[in-house]
């Protein structure tokens, strides 16, 4: 594997792809640019079209319209066969017919390369199954499978890795650790990596850079932290991690920041953090960004204080404690305290304040689905 | 026959020492094993006894006493060699056609019908609709469309591959176009259950691996859909070797094509030759067993059965 660690990857650029099937679209103008040696994600939940998008870039697919690139060649037209892309399947898509080394030889064999032995035997060595290349694949176990179909993608040294759920099977453990074997080896071989998934843990933690997919779109696409910190739409806020969204109408705006008002409670954004600064908007924040208090806290224009509510509900969840607090006029609100000793003490039923910091909150460009406008 | 091929294709390792012998489990055995030994060992034995009578000294027709003459066996040999490479060409060609047709009909009806169940239900039934007239019937309309004054003759006299004196009835060709057609779906059904259950999933992944189309299929979708190819080769190929009726005089044959089934058919009721009949009947089936055995072991397939 050594000998060929200089390969690199090349970049993926896929161009107003659009993909209709008879009675749904699957992929709606979608444009999307993958820069190379990249990890990147596409993440929604079933039916979004990230499935389809791989199909599409391996050629299992062919776009209604639009232009697939890779390295700045236009594939759209190739056969699967004639793509250096590979596949690392969900169903792992192993010959049972084939031992498992000749599985990780077939594409080696099929390009005619010379050396396919060698080669194979060290990406089973890779993913540390070298003894078990004689082997039938139903002989293995779930982990074991994915390892060799990674293998038997990663030993072509494609342009390009596509990983379509590869880690969906596993149970938790055994996909944490093979999470940090293929980012482990996707920095070794410095490969381009198309994941597609709808683990939003999984995503964040492995990807460079994360598409959020939903309805055939991409809605917002970024690093994840940047993803996190800055939800835009309503579907990636609540997609990725949790979100507290409060709706109202804008009642003040300067030039920093806008206001809302929701239930008697004024809800401030930074300007710079919110999409939309007119009308009906919905803010945000993370439930671990906000605090609660047993009285009404004494605090600046760069707080934001809503309640008093009560809380309904206490979860412990080990690293924190989560309470759910209904506020009149305002609705739910999710807090997360860790759990570092200091946790206050309170019980069902007790009355609070809710406060964040105006800096934590985000603006969305629309309105979660089932709210109306008016 | 057929189903003994297939019990020695997959040798049941562990039956031996896990055998529980209990009375419930005789009993639910003993109809089966009664109608064996009746109508399958009876017979049987029945059949190579007689293979080894010698011709009654009286010289009487149709009599014969118990002996143990193995100079039956030199004498069919000998004297039916041709019926018997015959039997054996025939089938060997027979099989090949019929798996050239319906490999193509069963992918089509497996694999590309997958997602419209009910054209797939109709073309399945159309394969094994013929089935519903007898057989004889329908060589005999065979017989007729392709009979020496019929449209089809007619165009391979006007085309020159029949001289104006050759006809299509009575020829190898009629014989073993009879022979493909009658035992056809016998391939197709097999060659259908495999591939209704081929992954296409493992097609993709073959294609995704740098195999163009035509090495998907001899890489991938060929040795995955041995079994079936296995099963349609020996239920086609068994029985044709022991027909006699295609080849007969009064189908689609003629003197020139007779097969053993139709030496058999003439020793048993025209010459009262028991013997001679019996004789030729185990050497068929000695033949076929050897065959399908060497068959099953090349092909290797004893763990995708």
């Amino acid at each position: 594997m050594a000998a060929q660690a200089n390969v690199s990857g090349a970049d993926l650029e896929l161009i107003d792809v659009r993909k209709d099937f008879p009675g749904f679209t699957a992929l709606d103008d979608m444009d999307l640019h993958i820069p190379a040696g990249q990890f990147f994600a596409l993440l929604g939940p079933s039916g979004c079209g990230k499935t389809t998008t791989l199909r599409i870039v391996a050629g299992l697919e062919t776009p209604t319209q639009g232009q697939v690139l890779l390295g700045g060649k236009d594939i759209t037209a190739s056969k699967p066969h004639e793509r250096p892309v590979n596949t690392v399947f969900q169903s792992y898509a192993l010959f049972p017919h084939m031992s498992v080394l000749d599985n990780i030889a077939f594409g080696l064999r099929q390009r005619k390369i010379a050396d396919y032995e060698k080669l194979a035997k060290d990406a089973l060595n890779l993913v540390e199954l070298g003894h078990l290349g004689d082997r039938r694949p139903q002989q293995l176990s779930g982990g074991q499978q994915q390892r060799v179909a990674l293998a038997r993608a990663l030993v072509n040294r494609p342009s390009l890795l596509l990983l379509d759920e590869p880690l969906g099977a596993l149970d938790l453990k055994l996909r944490r650790q093979m999470q940090i074997e293929l980012k482990a080896i996707q920095l070794e071989v410095g490969l381009t990596f198309l994941h597609v998934t709808h683990d939003q843990e999984e995503a964040m933690d492995m990807a460079d850079i994360v598409a959020v997919m939903n309805k055939g779109r991409i809605e917002q696409m970024g690093a994840p932290e940047v993803l996190y910190d800055r939800p835009k739409t309503a579907f990636v806020s609540k997609f990725l991690g949790q979100s507290n969204l409060f709706i109202g109408e804008v009642t003040s705006s300067n030039p920093s920041s806008v206001s809302i008002e929701v239930g008697g409670n004024k809800i401030t954004v930074d300007k710079k953090r919110a999409e939309k600064h007119t009308g009906r908007i919905a803010i945000g924040v993370r439930p671990e960004k906000a605090d609660f208090h047993e009285t009404k806290p004494k605090l600046g224009a760069d707080h934001v204080v809503i309640g008093p509510g009560e809380i309904i509900d206490i979860r412990f969840t080990g690293v924190s404690n989560q309470y759910l607090i209904e506020i009149p006029g305002v609705g739910e609100v999710i807090v997360f305290a860790q759990n570092i000793g200091k946790s206050p003490e309170i019980e069902l039923g007790a009355k609070v304040w809710v406060s964040f910091k105006v800096e934590h909150a985000y603006g969305l460009a629309d309105l979660p689905d089932g709210t109306e406008e008016n | 026959m057929a189903f003994a091929a297939f019990g020695s294709a997959s040798p049941t390792k562990d039956s031996g020492n896990k055998r529980k012998g209990g009375p419930i489990v005789l009993a639910l055995l003993l109809p089966g094993l009664i109608y064996l030994a009746l109508f399958f060992m009876t017979p049987l034995v029945n059949l190579v006894v007689t293979s080894l009578e010698s011709p009654d000294p009286t010289g009487a027709i149709g009599a014969y006493f118990y002996d143990f003459n193995i100079g039956n066996y030199a004498t069919v040999v000998s004297s039916y060699m041709p019926q018997i490479l015959r039997s054996f060409g025939y089938a060997f060609a027979a099989t090949l056609f019929a798996l050239a047709i319906s490999y193509p009909v069963a992918y089509y009806i497996g694999v590309k019908l997958r997602s419209r169940p009910l054209l797939q239900r109709l073309m399945l039934t159309l394969v094994i609709a013929p089935f519903f007239i007898s057989f004889l019937l329908r060589t005999i309309a065979w017989k007729q469309l392709l009979s020496d004054n019929s449209g089809f003759v007619s165009l391979l006299h006007a085309t020159g591959i029949l001289g104006q004196t050759q006809f299509f009835i009575g020829s190898d060709a009629a014989v073993i176009f009879g022979l493909t057609y009658n035992f056809i779906p016998f391939m197709t059904l097999p060659l259908f259950t495999n591939l209704e259950r081929l992954d296409v999933r493992l097609l993709e992944a073959a294609s995704d691996l740098y195999a163009s189309p035509r090495k998907v299929f001899s890489r991938v979708t060929l040795p995955l859909s041995m079994p079936g190819i296995i099963s349609g080769t020996l239920l086609t190929f068994i029985p044709i070797a022991g027909d006699y009726v295609n080849a007969s005089r009064d189908f689609l044959g003629s003197s020139k094509t007779s097969m053993i089934g139709t030496m058999v058919e003439a020793d048993y009721l025209q010459n009262w030759n028991y013997p001679s009949a019996s004789a030729m009947s185990v050497l068929l089936m000695g033949v076929i067993l050897v065959l399908v055995t060497a068959y099953v072991r090349r092909s290797g397939t004893e763990d995708l059965l």
